[in-house]
């Protein structure tokens, strides 16, 4: 219990993954204007990453080791991801109209966040069983659900304040990213 | 020639279209790693643009994407045996980022806007000039950060015994503020060209 305790604090804090593992800055950046868009994308990623976690842990430990195709991770992987993107995508349509209006704009543009197919990688390489894979990509999207939502907040506030005209736009919002990369540099002390 | 430098620098995938932003951050904390990655991710570039523009009139509409990505995916996992075999230290380097090459959204979008419209020479090219910006990109960053927060440049120390360097700047905030201010100054530039121009 305490183990799996540490992992999700590790997850979330201490090695927070848009802003200590710098992964997933493209949604970070992209899609961090205004609050509640950006709680949609958080949501989005961590319902992908969830099940992408197990999908890809089952494909490793009984297609992959057992035919000794190990080089074709990478591959298999992505593929994964992006069919299961794809699918989330139809099924959260026909199931839930009101949740596909809110995610459905995010869900195509997972595929290519870094941070889902980091951590399944991230999963066989620290040799997770299938409830730690699980539990760590949930962890690690509710990290970058967390450095997402507070980046939105800060924005929001930037819209209205007035910045140097040649640090306008992304520049200024990089800046603030630093920063509270910064404030996340306070968890390293942590030890778990 | 001209058309082939506008793309390095006008049309640069990291400061004017902001593509393939974590590796540039991830990668850049010293100039080798920066080659290593930017090198990395041209021959990808390149190979993929040449197959996907050869490929053009075969692939289905529908299903292109998915069709690219294993296309981009079976050339990093070369890419990555390669580096694998002959240097084993910039692998270990670089790590995790070796297979995110292949969401590495430069690539997914040169395959998307140029290397499916235009013939398998000028995708070449186009991929080989989106490389290098990204490399060049890659590797201005990873001065200004391997300098001033390690004190080094390409592993040699430039500075005296007494150089403390900001260790900041190699973290990830550094990543972050370096870039931030970069993008500033390169504002700054085209605002004095625009000015000049309009006067």
């Amino acid at each position: 219990m305490a183990e799996i305790f540490s992992l999700i604090i590790t997850a979330i804090l201490i090695e927070n993954v848009v802003l200590v593992k710098f992964m997933g800055i493209c949604p970070f950046i992209g899609v961090s204007k205004k609050t509640d868009t950006a709680l949609g994308m958080g949501m989005a990623v961590t319902f992908v990453i969830a099940i992408s976690s197990a999908l890809t842990y089952l494909a490793q430990t009984y297609i992959l080791d057992k035919l000794g195709l190990g080089y074709l991770q990478t591959i298999t992987f992505i593929l994964i991801i992006a069919s299961l993107v794809q699918l989330v995508e139809m099924a959260i349509q026909k199931l839930s109209p009101a949740l596909y209006s809110s995610l459905g704009i995010y869900l195509p543009l997972i595929t290519t966040n870094c941070a889902v197919l980091g951590v399944a990688i991230l999963n066989i390489q620290k040799e997770f069983n299938l409830i730690f894979s699980v539990i760590y990509g949930t962890s690690v999207a509710l990290g970058f659900t967390l450095a997402i939502f507070l980046f939105a907040g800060v924005r929001e506030r930037l819209e209205t304040s007035s910045i140097p005209k040649w640090m306008e736009g992304f520049p200024i919002a990089l800046v603030t990213a630093g920063l509270l990369a910064m404030t996340f540099l306070g968890f390293q002390g942590l030890s778990l | 020639m001209k058309e082939f430098l506008n793309k390095i620098i006008k049309e640069n995938p990291v400061f004017v279209l902001l593509l393939g932003m974590c590796p540039t951050l991830a990668t850049s904390t010293s100039v080798s790693n920066a080659i290593g990655m930017g090198l990395s991710a041209t021959a990808v570039l390149i190979c993929s643009n040449i197959v996907i523009s050869a490929l053009r009139k075969a692939i289905p509409g529908k299903i292109r994407i998915a069709s690219y990505i294993v296309i981009i995916a079976s050339f990093v996992t070369i890419v990555e045996m390669v580096l694998h075999a002959f240097v084993p230290a910039l692998y270990k380097s670089l790590g995790l980022f070796i297979p995110l090459i292949v969401v590495n959204c430069i690539i997914l979008g040169r395959a998307e806007a140029y290397a499916s419209k235009n013939g398998v020479v000028k995708s070449a090219v186009d991929g080989l000039a989106m490389g290098l910006g990204f490399t060049l990109a890659l590797s201005i960053l990873a001065t200004v950060r391997e300098i001033l927060g390690a004190g080094t440049f390409l592993g040699y120390h430039i500075f005296g015994q007494g150089f403390q360097p900001a260790t900041m700047l190699i973290m990830a905030p550094g990543g972050f503020i370096v870039l931030g201010i970069v993008l500033g100054i390169i504002n700054v530039i085209t605002q004095r060209k625009g000015g000049k121009n309009n006067g």
